[in-house]
């Protein structure tokens, strides 16, 4: 018994080896950042010199600073269009992309390549694509007799403009989650259905969707996170403009922390950020969740 | 079964009864055809113009209406964007970034995955979901905060004992490896994959007398080649990707990487469209080049994240 123990001993310390650097750079980039993430709102630093306890300065600064709360509608108005879309379109990707023809994996890849590229080699290619003259879309549009706008210099479009760009970019690999999703729901259930004489549509509404729940929850998810530190399409497309419309708290918070080095007053903002990402996740929880599975 | 015909119209692609069982699944199959390849030409336009914009002479990038292809192929904007801005080097410097990041999550994501899967320890189950927890902290809240720590990272960069007096980790390639270097992902997918492979060899291996980490390096690492190809292509798709925190970290122009001397060559070089599709290609190229090659480790890994999710 006594070798037994040892043995175990041995192993253990054996574990916590295995696992030491892993939680090193955990406690150093991780917990250390998140108790640091409260305690650096309170203070004045500014990276230089300067590190004071300012008490909640920088929280009453900011309730009265209105760019800060544009940028807040600003990507508001950027996720409420964005995610819906986001999961209408993938789940109708995904059970098209779901069909078992010839070439479908052709298919498949097209729709996937988009999700390969990096933020700011797609935004760069758009930036052309959207070019109010010479660009494709308004070239294309063209074909058919409309005069395109200047999509990224007018207010009206530029933000529609990012929403179309992250899109393309991210439908895809989100497609793919729907698949693996579909191929999981049991063959019979669709079955028994048809011969119970379901629609298409009921067989939707009764089977595929509710099914589809725990997939929808973590795509929206995935999706409202995303959304609300949106930065890399909006600094290369727009740099936050036309008149401050597409800038987004994140890129707020790089300015302010990065460029003016008010890092103190960039933490608080980050702070109200994350709040705000923790409440929009923990409202798309209960919604999916309230809604009991149907079968 | 004789019910069969009678259900027929309701399950129809088509609700018109007038048309045959055979007529209604052509019409079915071309519909679907259709409607797939306008989707996929949708998403695959912006590769094409931006490949036929790089490739044209310069006067015919900007004619009205559209010129879809070139009426020669001209390699100019690649060298033009290739001399203008040290473009070969900013592909190094996200190279090497890349992939210091691959080797690392999977050295450490697998060998603290295996102990997260295989070997019994105190506090084994609560320091896993600590680590599980942290994936869901947005990105936002660390980041001010772990340039704090770069920065003040003790004797390093010319810091003394307490972090004062130096830069830390700014301005090196570590402050961008070290803070991704095991991410929670790849020790919670590792531990996955191990949790699937029996326990028995274990067993066998330490009777011979087979040492922990031999066990680990030898034995279990080889049988997890399809796990770590996915990750490793995930890894280096979002090493390569990334953007602002390198741009918050590397202010030596010789270290930028090449999404930032990317984005500097499109703000800098505002109308020089062809370069800036050829500096955007060059972009994509490393991981659609990695997509073509290891196609069905791409798939699986997203399929991974959206059944254990």
């Amino acid at each position: 018994m006594a070798s037994i123990s040892k043995l175990g001993r041995h192993q253990e310390k054996m574990a916590f080896l295995f696992i030491t650097p892993t939680m090193l750079l955990f406690a150093a980039f991780t917990i250390v950042p998140v108790v640091m993430a409260m305690f650096l709102s309170f203070t004045n630093y500014d990276v230089v010199s300067r590190m004071d306890f300012v008490g909640v300065d920088n929280y009453k600064r900011l309730a009265g600073d209105a760019l800060f709360w544009q940028t807040f509608k600003n990507v508001f108005y950027y996720s409420i269009i964005f995610v819906p879309l986001n999961i209408v379109i993938s789940l109708m990707l995904g059970m098209l992309m779901n069909f078992k023809r010839m070439g479908i994996k052709l298919f498949r890849t097209m729709n996937y390549l988009p999700t390969l590229t990096s933020a700011v080699a797609a935004a760069t290619v758009w930036i052309w694509l959207l070019h109010p003259e010479f660009g494709l879309v308004n070239g294309i549009l063209g074909y058919f007799g409309i005069i395109g706008p200047a999509w990224l210099a007018q207010t009206e479009t530029a933000m529609l403009s990012i929403i179309l760009v992250t899109l393309w970019q991210s439908v895809g690999s989100n497609m793919i989650i729907y698949i693996a999703g579909l191929q999981g729901i049991p063959e019979y259930l669709y079955e028994s259905a048809k011969l119970d004489g379901a629609t298409a549509f009921d067989r939707f509404r009764y089977i595929t969707w509710p099914q589809l729940r725990p997939t929808t929850f973590l795509v929206s998810t995935m999706s409202i996170i995303g959304a609300l530190q949106l930065f890399d399409q909006a600094f290369v497309l727009t740099q936050g403009g036309p008149g401050n419309v597409t800038k987004t708290p994140v890129y707020l918070i790089y300015q302010q922390g990065f460029n003016q080095l008010q890092m103190g007053y960039a933490s608080a903002q980050a702070f109200i950020l994350a709040i705000a990402i923790l409440i929009f996740s923990f409202i798309n929880m209960r919604i999916n969740k309230s809604e009991e599975p149907i079968v | 079964m004789k019910t069969l015909p009678a259900n027929r119209p309701a399950n129809a692609l088509t609700s018109s009864p007038a048309l045959s069982y055979p007529a209604r699944v052509m019409i079915g199959k071309m519909l679907f055809y259709a409607v797939s390849i306008a989707i996929a030409v949708v998403m695959f336009l912006p590769f094409f113009w931006s490949l036929m914009t790089s490739l044209k002479p310069s006067n015919e990038i900007f004619s009205i209406p559209i010129q879809w292809l070139p009426s020669e192929v001209t390699l100019e904007h690649y060298r033009k964007a290739f001399t203008t801005v040290p473009f070969g080097l900013y592909f190094w410097n996200s190279l090497v970034l890349a992939v210091s990041g691959v080797l690392a999550n999977l050295f450490f994501g697998s060998l603290s995955g295996y102990a997260f899967a295989k070997l019994n320890f105190r506090g084994n189950k609560a320091m896993f979901r600590v680590l599980l927890a942290a994936m869901m902290i947005p990105g936002i809240v660390t980041m001010i905060p772990s340039f704090y720590v770069l920065k003040h990272f003790p004797l390093v960069g010319g810091n003394d004992l307490l972090g004062g007096g130096g830069n830390g980790f700014l301005n090196s390639f570590w402050g961008i490896i070290l803070p991704g270097a095991s991410g929670s992902f790849a020790v919670f997918f590792m531990r996955q994959f191990f949790l699937t492979l029996p326990s028995d060899m274990m067993e066998m291996a330490r009777i011979e007398g087979c040492k922990e980490f031999r066990i680990f390096w030898n034995i279990y690492l080889p049988l997890t080649k399809p796990a770590l190809a996915t990750l490793g292509i995930f890894t280096f798709q979002a090493g390569w990707n990334s953007f602002l925190w390198p741009m918050i970290i590397l202010n030596d122009p010789d270290k930028a990487t090449i999404q930032m001397g990317l984005q500097a060559f499109s703000y800098n070089y505002q109308t020089d469209y062809g370069p800036m599709m050829a500096g955007a290609l060059i972009a994509i190229l490393p991981i659609l080049v990695l997509f073509l090659l290891l196609q069905k480790y791409f798939v699986q890994g997203i399929a991974f994240t959206g059944v254990k999710g």
